[in-house]
């Protein structure tokens, strides 16, 4: 039972983390120049799209007087349609992102939620609705959405691994799926197979410590998931490397298939590489926000 | 304790441990290495993958050899090995008795022997045997005890300057019982040792351990013909070698120095090297020994007593009074030759001969008063030498011409001859070559040396053996007869070059000094010394080293040269009166003899090797093997990675360093390159305290201080340097400012001599206690107590308060007070003289000539001087604008100080300027 003494306290360093999470995201969030939202055509929202003359059927409240005044016909204002896109963030929280294989990288985790909070941040600037998948954080547009998102980012999940969460995923939306996907790659196909079912699109971010990628493990090694439920012992670790390595690249290939055939987009981060670089990858690869033609 | 060749062990049975290490080597190896445990997401990827069944992980075999190697080492070490054990399983047992000579003649070799000795004493002591020590030559009673007690004694042990003495004094001195007996012989052969060893024998076995190299001694120094003769001896007719005999002495400065040396080579089989010196007589004056090199013994060295003194000789001329005709005058050549290496006499003969000269010069001398006659008589008697020289008035005379003159050599002609002269046939006479058994035999002859003018000797049936020198012709030139222990030598010329031009020449001067040589008082005997006593000055001990002999007893005259040394007749230089005499180990005839040892003694060279044990080396070696497996293990198990490596290597670098670096704090050193800067510049230098804060004030108020000076005055000082007192040279700095902290240590000696120094020649010391209050009376304060203590060993002149007309107070600025960041500290310089009056007319007194050697206040002046490196005030002195007012004459006091350093009275006779151009214009 949680005294309110201790929910306090949590709460406080909660909150202590908060502003960190939010600050870096921010700041990296302002590097990336804000494209427009627009959808390319008429339709509802502020900004002046054309002037196209006046049809039947059109309002009278829709001409736009002082444009008429400037001649014979009457013109109406159109306005650029902009539709707040829905984009749905899954960020891996489990145990599996915890991992760090020198003190001056930072974890997987820590990378995935910057990254993922930063995206966000971005979205909302650009007036998109930013949400979690599942039902926990519905897609909501404005700064308080991405305090709650850093605020469900602080928190740390049980799992070794956790699947992707794919329940309550709004249809046509976009979604972005952060993790090392070193679980069963099962769930990120079923999750995978549902968005495509319900239209939604959108980018698996991978990402990965480089002693992942090296595995740099020599001798009598006992292997341990983070969370302490999976083990695997070796006599002679620098010998399972090779075997390691290709069911890595099977994995990654494995993930880039399932992304293609789900028509979703497939990229690789390093915790060593600069998480700019990883940001603007996930911009562009989200096109901004803006919808495919 | 057992012992195995030349290692013995302590525990011998640990030793079985080793077999345990072949079932060693089976478990360790059938045991892998402990496995990481490593985090790692990507485990389930691995889940899985099986182990190639090929993959043994065993530890490698050069693992295990160092693990097997270490403990090995572990088990070897523990097992206590020593290499050449002393305890070679052979100690006897019973009371040993060990018997050193301890003469002269083992001193070379005296630390080996006493190492020998201590080993000796080690091996008895882990027998546990009762041992006395007999040193032969200085005896004492010797007492049975536990080994380690007499080996305490053995530093004290030293070898005596003469040999051991009554054989039956020594038997009676001999302890009760039976025991057995180790003698140290110093190879040479003494009257007493057959006897003594006989007793021996008598109640034991007799070991004998002997100095195996060669004993040198030198005896005394003997003066032939102007040569000094010197004889090595060696006791046993080895091969062909040689030694070098020093010459020691003083030089001219006083200081001890080498003056000459010469080598001797002992030929094949040859006990006796002879060589001889030929030195300048005033270098052979200063001689005051000679020494074997690289012989640590008395009996390598010979003292030289006064033999070699500067001798004293009486110049008399028959013809005075002749003022200004110098170069005429008939002493004028001998004076010149004589004087740089004599002591030269004026005066009538009666005033001369008691001062019992070693040479009378009679020039042209013709005749003496009966009275003086007979004086010179005995005198001559006595070993003196009379030098006569011809001359007009020699001629002239009667003397020695139908007798022969008791103090001429021989009988002369009758107004001698001229040669080669405008009024005479031939040409002027030229010397002939020196026959052999002349003193001047060996002399080089001049070829311009000639005769125009000689008093002719009467043919004479002794006048053959008695010419020393003749002319070309065989009439001779100088004369010589031996009378009692002295001798009269003519020359058959003047002594001016009137008659011949042989003053002129160098020659005279080798003659004259082939003369004076042999002139020397010859070795006395015991007849001679009846009466006297003989006190010691210098004496020897058995290592050959010289010292005082304090208050030691005088030795009657005939002991003195017929006793052998010893304990009261120490070798060393003797006085009585005037007169010095050597004494020294070996007499002129003597002769070393070695000793012979019956065969059926063991005799045994001085071998000695020390024992050492190995067990710390082995454990050291094991604790090293384990630590090179820790690593060798963590890098096969792949713990050595990354960090861990870096810091394991920077550990092990760090271990290394502090095993090689010498221990001792590092100190700053002033470089060659700061006393450059600091002597190209004038620099200001305070005093490093040790104190940090007070030190980083002193620098930032002197930096201070040297800005000002720079902007204000042509004065541009490079930035100021905190010496270190002990390290720092100080001679670069024209004024020291000593912040005076309670807890600063005291200078060293040689601080303080430079300081003393630093003063003499000028420079100026600011003393600050920093206080505000007395700064003379420091009693109230500790600072004040700090500053009488560092002060009192400096050489600081009578102070007073600062008077109103001081220099100081008008260098450059004209100052009243002398504020820092206290304000009215009175401060302290050096008294004017005590006759100091105020002149009329004149503003102020005409005070200390040179400048106050040092300045104490208590104003605490470097910390209103203090800026910051960019310039700011580092401190605030008093308030408002008052305080900034304060500080500008603190500025003013430091501008003042330091004119008066650079410029001394300058100031103060400027006040004579007006007077001068006052004086100038009229």
């Amino acid at each position: 039972m949680t005294t309110p003494v201790a929910l306090r306290e949590k709460a406080e360093t909660e909150a202590a983390r908060l502003p960190e999470l939010l600050a870096r995201a921010e700041h990296l969030a302002g590097a990336v120049l804000l494209g427009d939202h627009g959808r390319r055509r008429a339709g509802a929202g502020d900004d002046f799209w054309q002037y196209r003359p006046a049809q039947l059927g059109d309002s009278r409240r829709m001409i736009d007087h002082r444009r008429s005044a400037m001649g014979d016909v009457q013109f109406v204002r159109e306005r650029e349609w902009q539709i707040a896109q829905s984009v749905m963030l899954w960020v891996d929280q489990g145990a599996s992102m915890r991992f760090a294989s020198k003190p001056d990288l930072g974890t997987k985790a820590e990378r995935a939620r910057v990254l993922g909070l930063a995206a966000a941040i971005l979205l909302v600037r650009g007036g998109e609705r930013v949400g979690l998948t599942g039902t926990r954080l519905p897609p909501r547009r404005g700064n308080m959405q991405i305090l709650r998102l850093a605020e469900v980012f602080s928190e740390d999940a049980e799992d070794d691994y956790a699947p992707p969460e794919h329940r309550a995923m709004v249809p046509h939306a976009r979604a972005l799926f952060i993790s090392d996907f070193m679980g069963d790659v099962e769930a990120v196909r079923t999750a995978l197979t549902k968005a495509a079912d319900r239209g939604v699109r959108g980018v698996l971010l991978h990402v990965l410590d480089p002693a992942e990628e090296a595995f740099p493990f020599r001798g009598r090694t006992v292997f341990e998931s983070m969370g302490g439920t999976m083990e695997h012992e070796t006599l002679k670790a620098s010998d399972l490397r090779d075997r390691y390595l290709d069911r890595l690249a099977a994995r990654k290939a494995e993930l880039q298939h399932l992304c293609s055939v789900a028509g979703w987009q497939y990229g690789l981060h390093h915790t060593n590489s600069s998480a700019q670089s990883g940001l603007l990858w996930i911009w562009r690869a989200l096109d901004g926000g803006r919808e495919r033609p | 304790m057992t012992v195995f060749g030349p290692i013995g062990f302590l525990v011998p049975w640990l030793l079985v441990a080793l077999i345990a290490l072949p079932v060693l080597w089976l478990i360790l190896r059938a045991i892998p290495p402990a496995p990481i445990r490593q985090r790692f997401p990507g485990v389930a990827l691995l889940l899985g993958l099986k182990d190639d069944e090929s993959v043994s992980d065993r530890t490698p075999w050069w693992l295990l050899l160092l693990r097997m190697l270490a403990v090995a080492a572990m088990i070897v070490g523990l097992a206590g090995p020593v290499l050449n054990p002393e305890d070679d399983g052979q100690a006897g047992t019973g009371p040993l008795l060990i018997v050193m000579d301890g003469s002269w003649a083992g001193a070379t070799q005296w630390p080996r022997q006493i190492e020998a000795v201590a080993g000796e004493l080690r091996r008895a002591g882990t027998a546990n045997r009762e041992v006395a020590l007999l040193h032969l030559a200085d005896p004492q009673q010797p007492v049975f005890q536990a080994a380690n007690t007499i080996a305490a004694r053995l530093p004290g042990v030293v070898p005596a300057p003469w040999q051991p003495g009554d054989a039956a004094d020594l038997i009676a001195r001999l302890p009760e019982g039976n025991f057995e007996t180790v003698w140290f012989s110093d190879a040479l052969a003494y009257p007493a040792h057959a006897r003594l060893l006989e007793a021996l024998e008598a109640r034991g076995p007799v070991r004998v351990t002997q100095a195996v190299t060669d004993v040198i001694a030198l005896t005394p120094a003997a003066y032939v013909d102007g040569l000094i003769e010197l004889t090595a001896l060696r006791v046993s007719p080895g091969s062909e070698r040689g030694v070098t005999v020093l010459a020691q002495g003083r030089d001219p400065a006083g200081n001890a120095a080498i003056l000459a040396s010469a080598n001797a080579a002992f030929g094949p089989g040859d006990t006796r090297a002879e060589t001889s010196l030929s030195l300048p007589s005033e270098l052979r004056a200063r001689v005051t020994r000679f020494e074997v090199q690289g012989a640590r013994s008395s009996g390598a060295v010979t003292l030289v007593d006064d033999s070699l003194r500067r001798r004293e000789i009486a110049l008399i001329a028959g013809r005075e009074g002749r003022e200004g005709l110098e170069l005429l005058s008939p002493l004028h050549y001998l004076e010149r030759a004589l004087e740089p290496t004599a002591d030269l006499l004026r005066g009538a003969l009666g005033d001369v001969l008691p001062a019992n000269p070693d040479v009378i010069v009679l020039a042209d001398v013709a005749t003496l008063s009966d009275g003086e006659a007979e004086a010179i008589s005995a005198w001559i008697e006595d070993g003196g030498l009379l030098l006569r020289f011809a001359g007009p008035r020699v001629a002239a005379s009667d003397i020695s011409r139908i007798d022969e003159d008791p103090l001429m050599p021989v009988r002369l002609r009758s107004g001698g001859r001229s040669v080669g002269g405008a009024m005479s046939w031939g040409s002027p006479k030229t010397l002939a070559p020196f026959k052999e058994g002349s003193p001047f035999f060996g002399l080089e002859i001049p070829a311009d040396v000639a005769i125009t003018a000689q008093v002719m000797a009467q043919p004479d049936p002794t006048l053959a053996e008695r010419v020393v020198a003749e002319l070309s012709d065989g009439t001779p030139l100088v004369t010589r007869k031996r009378v009692g222990q002295g001798q009269i030598v003519l020359f058959h010329v003047t002594a001016n070059a009137e008659w011949s031009s042989l003053p002129l020449s160098g020659l005279f001067v080798e003659m004259l000094e082939r003369l004076a040589v042999s002139s020397t008082s010859s070795a006395p005997s015991a007849g001679d010394l009846e009466g006297t006593i003989w006190t010691p000055q210098i004496v020897m001990d058995g290592f050959g080293a010289l010292r005082d002999a304090g208050s030691m007893p005088g030795v009657a005259g005939p002991r003195l040269v017929t006793d052998p040394a010893g304990p009261d007749l120490l070798p060393g230089v003797y006085t009585s009166g005037d007169r010095s005499l050597a004494r020294n180990v070996l007499t002129a005839g003597a002769t070393l003899e070695a000793t012979q040892w019956p065969a059926r003694i063991a005799v045994s060279g001085l071998i000695i090797v020390p024992e050492q044990p190995l067990g710390g080396l082995l454990l050291g070696l094991a604790i090293g093997l384990l630590l090179a497996d820790v690593i060798a293990s963590l890098a096969l198990s792949g713990r050595l990675t990354g960090r861990v490596r870096a810091g394991g290597a920077a550990a092990i670098g760090v271990a290394l360093l502090i095993a090689t670096l010498p221990q001792g704090p590092a100190r700053a050193q002033q470089g060659p390159a700061d006393q450059i800067a600091a002597a190209s510049e004038v620099v200001l230098a305070h005093v490093i305290t040790g104190n940090k804060e007070i030190d980083d004030v002193a620098q930032a108020g002197l930096r201070g201080l040297s800005d000002t000076l720079f902007f204000r005055t042509s004065v541009e000082p490079a930035p100021p340097i905190g010496v270190d007192l002990e390290t720092d040279e100080l001679a670069f700095f024209p004024m020291l400012y000593w912040p005076i902290t309670p807890d600063q240590p005291r200078p060293s000696r040689e601080a303080y001599a430079k300081l003393n120094d630093y003063l003499r020649s000028g420079g100026l010391i600011l003393f600050d206690t920093r206080d505000a209050d007395i700064a003379g009376f420091g009693t109230a304060s500790a600072n004040g107590r700090k500053l009488q203590d560092l002060a009192a060993p400096l050489d600081i002149p009578a102070l007073e308060p600062i008077p109103r007309d001081h220099v100081l107070t008008r260098t450059f600025y004209l100052l009243q007070d002398f504020p820092g960041r206290h304000l009215n500290g009175e401060i302290w310089v050096e008294a004017a003289p005590p006759g100091a009056e105020q002149v009329e007319g004149m503003p102020f007194r005409n005070l200390n000539d040179g400048v106050t050697p040092v300045v104490i206040g208590g104003n605490d002046w470097a910390a209103a001087w203090a800026v910051t490196s960019n310039g700011q005030y580092m401190l605030p002195v008093g308030r408002g604008f008052g305080g900034e007012r304060q500080r500008e004459l603190a500025f003013r006091f430091g501008v003042n100080l330091v004119m008066h350093v650079l410029t001394g009275n300058y100031k103060s006779d400027q006040v004579h300027v007006p007077a001068l151009l006052d004086r100038l214009g009229q």
